[in-house]
Formats: C-alpha cells, sequence, structure tokens
C-alpha cells in the first residue's frame, strides 16, 4: 500500500490553520467566561470581607431588627428587606398580567405588521428611559395624581412600587413576546385543528409551551425590581419603619444604601456591606427559583 | 377543461364546486371539482407542490390561519357551504379532524396530548377510557401505556405521529384530513395505520395525502391524481388531472399523466 499525498485523497483533510483558529477561539471564550465568573465571585468576596465587621457584632439579628441609629450603634434592615420584597410584589403582581397581555396583543394578528412593529419599539422604548427620568415623573406628576384621590400624603410604598411596575413592564412584555412568538405555528395548527379557539389554543397551548421563556422574563424582572435604587429612592419615602399601608412611606435595602453611603463611616459601611450581602442573597435565591421552576415546567 | 367526476355510487359529504385557492395573488390550485364519498377512503397522489395539502387544509378551513389565503367557489359539507359567512370555523374543526405532514405534539404529557381535545370539544365521559381506547386505535397503547405522563415530545417521531392520530381520533369527527400521516413511519407503524384507516372508514370519511403509491392503492376506495403545469406567469399551478375509483386510477386511467404517474414513470 502506498500513502496517499493530501491532493488525492477523497475527503480532504481540515486546514491547519483552520484547526488552529478554532483552538485560539475556543481558549479565548473560555479565558473571558472565566472573568465574568472571577470578577463575581471578586464583588461578592470584596463585599463579604467589608461585612464581617457587621457580621460578628451582630449576626443575625441584624436581619430582624428595626432601628437603624448609626449614632446608637445599632443596625437591622428588616424595614428594608420587607419594603424591598413587598414593593417588588406588588410590582410583578400589576406588570406581570400586564406585561403578558400586551405580549399577546403583539404576536397575535390584531394590528397590520407595520403597526404592530411600531408598537413593539415603543415598548422596547420604555425599557430605555433613565431610571431618574420615572423618578422625576413620579415625584412631579404620579405622587400629586395619586394624591386626589387616595390617602396618600407624599412619597410612599405605592407611587413606588406603581413605577417600579411601570419599569419592569416593558422588560416582562419583550421577554414573553419572543417567548410566544418562538413557540412553532405548527402548535398553535395542531390545537385550532381540534376545534379550539383562538384563545384556548393561546391560553392551553402557546402561553404554557412558552411559559418557561416567559418566567425568565418575569425573573429578570424580579431581579431588575429589587435591585432598582434611583427611582425607588426618590418616591418611596426612605422611612426605617415596617407600615402594612401601601400609602405610608417605607424603604428598601438599595435606596438604604444610596441614601447612606455617602457620609458612612466605620461600622456603619460595614453594616451598609451587611445589606448589600442580603440584597444579593435575595436576589439569588430568586434566580435559583427561577431556574429550578423552568426546569420543572421544561420537563412535562 | 373540467374534471367533475364524483363518487358515484354512494353519498357524497364534502362537494368541491370550481374551487380556486390563493396565496395573495399567486393562485396555487385551480379549478377544482370533486366529491367525497362518505365512509370511504379517498387519497389524493401528485408531485410535490401540486397543492395536495392545500386543498386539504381547505375542508376544514385551516388556511383561515394563513392571512393571505383566498378561496373561490364553494365547498359544502353535507350540503352546507363551508365558507358561508355565518359558520363558525372551530365548529367545523370540531366535525373534520386533521392529522398533520409533519408530527406536531403538544409539549404536554401523553395523556394530556389527547385529553386536551377531547376537552375543549366538551366531553364528559371517563376521560381514562378514552385516552386508553384513542390511543389503542393508533396503535401506541403499549408502547406508552407505562408512560402515559410523560412528555409527548419525548416519544420518537413516528410514535409522535401515532400521538397525533390518536388525539385527532379522541375528539371523535365525523371527517378525518390525513396529510402524509406515514411518511415519518416505520414499514410496521405504517401498517398499523393502515389497518387503522381500514377500522375508521365504518364511522368516518377520510381523505389521506400520500406520496407512497402502494398505500394509496392498499386504503384507498377512490384516488384523486392532481398535478402542476407552468402557467404563462410562470407560476406553478395545481389542478386535478383525473379522481376516480382507485382500481381505476392504477390500472386503467383515462390520462396518460395518471399512467405515467402511478406507475413511477413521472418526469
Ligand atoms: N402558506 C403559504 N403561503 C404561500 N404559498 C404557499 C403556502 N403554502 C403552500 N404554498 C404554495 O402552494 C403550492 C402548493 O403547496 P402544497 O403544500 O399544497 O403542496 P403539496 O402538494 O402538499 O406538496 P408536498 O407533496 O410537497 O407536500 C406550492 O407552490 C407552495 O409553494
Ligand atoms: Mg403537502
Amino acid at each position: 500500500m502506498t500513502s496517499l499525498s493530501d491532493s488525492s485523497k477523497i475527503i480532504k483533510p481540515r486546514p491547519v490553520n483552520e484547526r488552529y483558529l478554532d483552538n485560539v477561539f475556543k481558549w479565548t471564550a473560555q479565558i473571558f467566561a472565566l472573568t465574568i465568573a472571577l470578577v463575581l465571585i471578586w464583588i461578592t468576596v470584596q463585599v463579604a470581607i467589608a461585612a464581617v465587621p457587621a457580621i460578628k457584632q451582630f449576626g443575625l439579628n441584624f436581619l430582624f431588627q428595626s432601628s437603624w441609629n448609626p449614632v446608637k450603634s445599632e443596625y437591622g434592615v428588616w424595614p428594608a428587606i420587607y419594603g424591598t420584597i413587598v414593593s417588588s410584589f406588588i410590582a410583578l403582581l400589576i406588570a406581570v398580567p400586564i406585561g403578558i397581555g400586551v405580549a399577546l396583543f403583539l404576536s397575535e394578528d390584531y394590528l397590520p405588521p407595520s403597526i404592530q412593529r411600531i408598537f413593539v419599539f415603543l415598548v422596547e422604548l420604555l425599557a430605555a428611559i433613565p431610571s431618574v427620568v420615572y423618578g422625576l415623573w413620579g415625584i412631579f406628576v404620579l405622587i400629586p395624581f395619586l394624591k386626589n384621590f387616595t390617602p396618600l400624603k407624599g412619597p410612599g410604598m405605592l407611587p413606588a412600587a406603581l413605577i417600579l411596575a411601570l419599569m419592569v413592564l416593558p422588560v416582562i412584555a419583550a421577554i414573553s413576546r419572543d417567548a410566544i412568538t418562538n413557540v412553532p405555528e405548527s402548535l398553535r395548527q395542531a390545537a385550532v385543528g381540534l376545534g379550539a379557539t383562538r384563545w384556548e389554543a393561546i391560553l392551553q397551548i402557546m402561553l404554557p409551551a412558552a411559559s418557561s421563556g416567559i418566567i425568565g422574563g418575569v425573573m429578570l424582572a424580579l431581579g431588575r425590581a429589587l435591585g432598582e435604587t434611583m427611582a425607588v429612592t426618590m418616591l418611596i419615602g426612605n422611612s426605617n419603619k415596617v407600615s402594612l399601608s401601601i400609602f405610608a412611606p417605607s424603604n428598601t435595602i438599595s435606596s438604604l444604601l444610596t441614601n447612606q453611603f455617602a457620609e458612612a463611616s466605620g461600622m456603619q459601611v460595614s453594616a451598609l456591606m451587611y445589606a448589600a450581602l442580603i440584597l444579593f442573597a435575595i436576589t439569588l435565591v430568586v434566580n435559583i427559583l427561577a431556574q429550578v421552576l423552568v426546569k420543572r415546567l421544561q420537563k412535562i | 377543461m373540467i374534471n367533475h367526476q364524483s363518487a358515484k355510487q354512494t353519498e357524497a359529504v364534502i362537494k368541491t364546486e370550481n374551487v380556486n385557492v390563493y396565496y395573495g395573488n399567486f393562485l396555487a390550485v385551480a379549478g377544482i371539482y370533486l366529491d367525497i364519498a362518505k365512509n370511504q377512503v379517498t387519497a389524493f397522489i401528485g408531485p410535490s407542490g401540486c397543492g395536495k395539502s392545500t386543498l386539504l387544509r381547505c375542508y376544514n378551513r385551516l388556511n383561515d390561519l394563513i392571512p393571505s389565503f383566498k378561496l373561490q367557489g364553494a365547498i359544502t359539507y353535507h350540503n352546507q357551504n363551508l365558507y358561508a359567512p355565518e359558520i363558525d370555523p372551530v365548529q367545523v374543526r370540531r366535525r373534520i379532524g386533521m392529522v398533520f405532514q409533519r408530527p406536531n405534539p403538544f409539549p404536554k404529557s401523553i395523556y394530556e396530548n389527547i385529553a386536551f381535545g377531547a376537552r375543549i370539544n366538551g366531553y364528559q365521559g371517563d376521560m381514562d377510557e378514552l385516552v386508553e381506547k384513542s390511543l389503542r386505535q393508533a396503535a401506541l397503547w403499549d408502547e406508552v401505556k407505562d408512560k402515559l405522563r410523560q412528555s409527548g415530545l419525548a416519544l420518537s417521531g413516528g410514535q409522535q405521529q401515532r400521538l397525533c392520530i390518536a388525539r385527532t381520533v379522541a375528539i371523535q369527527p365525523d371527517v378525518v384530513l390525513m396529510d402524509e400521516p406515514c411518511s415519518a413511519l416505520d414499514p410496521i407503524s405504517t401498517l398499523k395505520v393502515e389497518e387503522l384507516i381500514h377500522q375508521l372508514k365504518e364511522n368516518y370519511t377520510i381523505i389521506i395525502v400520500t406520496h407512497n403509491m402502494q398505500q394509496a392503492s392498499r386504503v384507498a376506495d377512490y384516488t384523486a391524481f392532481f398535478n402542476v403545469r407552468t402557467t404563462e406567469k410562470g407560476d406553478r399551478q395545481g389542478y386535478l388531472v383525473e379522481y376516480d375509483r382507485t382500481e381505476k386510477i392504477f390500472q386503467n386511467p383515462k390520462e396518460e399523466a395518471t399512467q405515467q404517474y402511478v406507475s413511477g414513470r413521472f418526469g
């Protein structure tokens, strides 16, 4: 047997430089991925180290105490945790149904395609408004408006939650719309072919098939709501008291951080770092829950 | 040329009268006259792109989902014009079920795939019983009886298609439209589906699109041969060449083109 030269082989070998490029690409991609992970870990470690004095001093009590008094060195973030969770929860309660509704409206053929594209663009534009503008609008328009017919006296939980809802709405609408339009048309045909009405097909087939994408969007929105700082700080009233009324001023962890960091020192800084760590933990838990939920849904 | 060849002996369930189908300005299928006989199997054969699926989807108004779709002429079902303004397409589809060219089970459990259609059609009886019966009819029961709660998407392509058949049978339609139901099946499942078609014939009227000549001659009582011609504008237009009893089409067709197609000597 004679050995074949490269040009006479039927299946040509891959060019060496192509293989080489492939390897370079693979390694660059891996380095970037690793860098992202390292930055995340590094930030967490730094925050955690800065929080150590406060963790040592207050332990888990920090989570359940309600007073925040740097003068007496009393620190507790319970009101801020409460405010963070409640404001985000109310925001989602409003934004999820509306967002999915908008997504459906913009994915079905109710509008001529050209007008539909304009609407899709407008919704996406909502997400591009800087949060300080939302805050200003809240102060000068929303709060005076709400005062007319609610017991609201000024900044408080309600306007903050409403603005949050408005801010996360485009996230939910845009991602849900993508998820819904990505459901294969053949599924709608199958449902309709079995005698489903348009809404039976949408509610029982299309939405469930898009549910993992929609939940992903909702979780992203929740993450944004939990961490949103500027607009909420401007509207929530920054009061470190737990009040069940949505008309009362409240606080969130991120507004606590913005309000206090500038003039904080010593143990106060450490306490704020501890609070930041808690916010981080909350978002982490939310994300893990989302993953679990999505996995669970995909199994069926 | 007009082909008005009706199913002579038996009562016609569906009548197609001078039907033209457009997608936008494109006349995809032209001048169809075709009567579908009750409780018989009618096969649609013809080269790819001649409009078999298009015509089939007209019978249960599934083409309504395509915005550019337009139909001229009349399709009547038990003497009611299916395209009359007062007709609810949803009701049409409940009577005239469809199995698609590509298997498209819902991303739900096997059980739910079947229960969905039955439920929206207001089925009141024992759902477990219906699911089992439908799966047995589609020759799938033995393969899935222990995993009814698993996703329909986890089945093989051929199993998925039989699941889709079971799902259609479960709504107990009057007419079943099948668009190449066996194109993704192995020979054994194909035979099972053909057996199923034989059984279904007692209670249902069936129209089946197939590229498999043996299959058409095995299952169909009537066969319609479609072809495409190129118009002056350069469009490819589907039309009905010949429609008759299957034996006639396969053994003694009137048209030269039919003869060539069924014997595999087609251009
Ligand atoms: N949704 C659509 N929009 C525009 N044109 C279409 C559409 N569906 C089908 N057509 C056109 O209509 C003609 C008939 O298509 P159809 O799918 O009915 O053919 P067919 O006979 O089923 O072919 P095959 O055997 O390959 O399935 C083709 O020219 C096709 O390009
Ligand atoms: Mg087809």
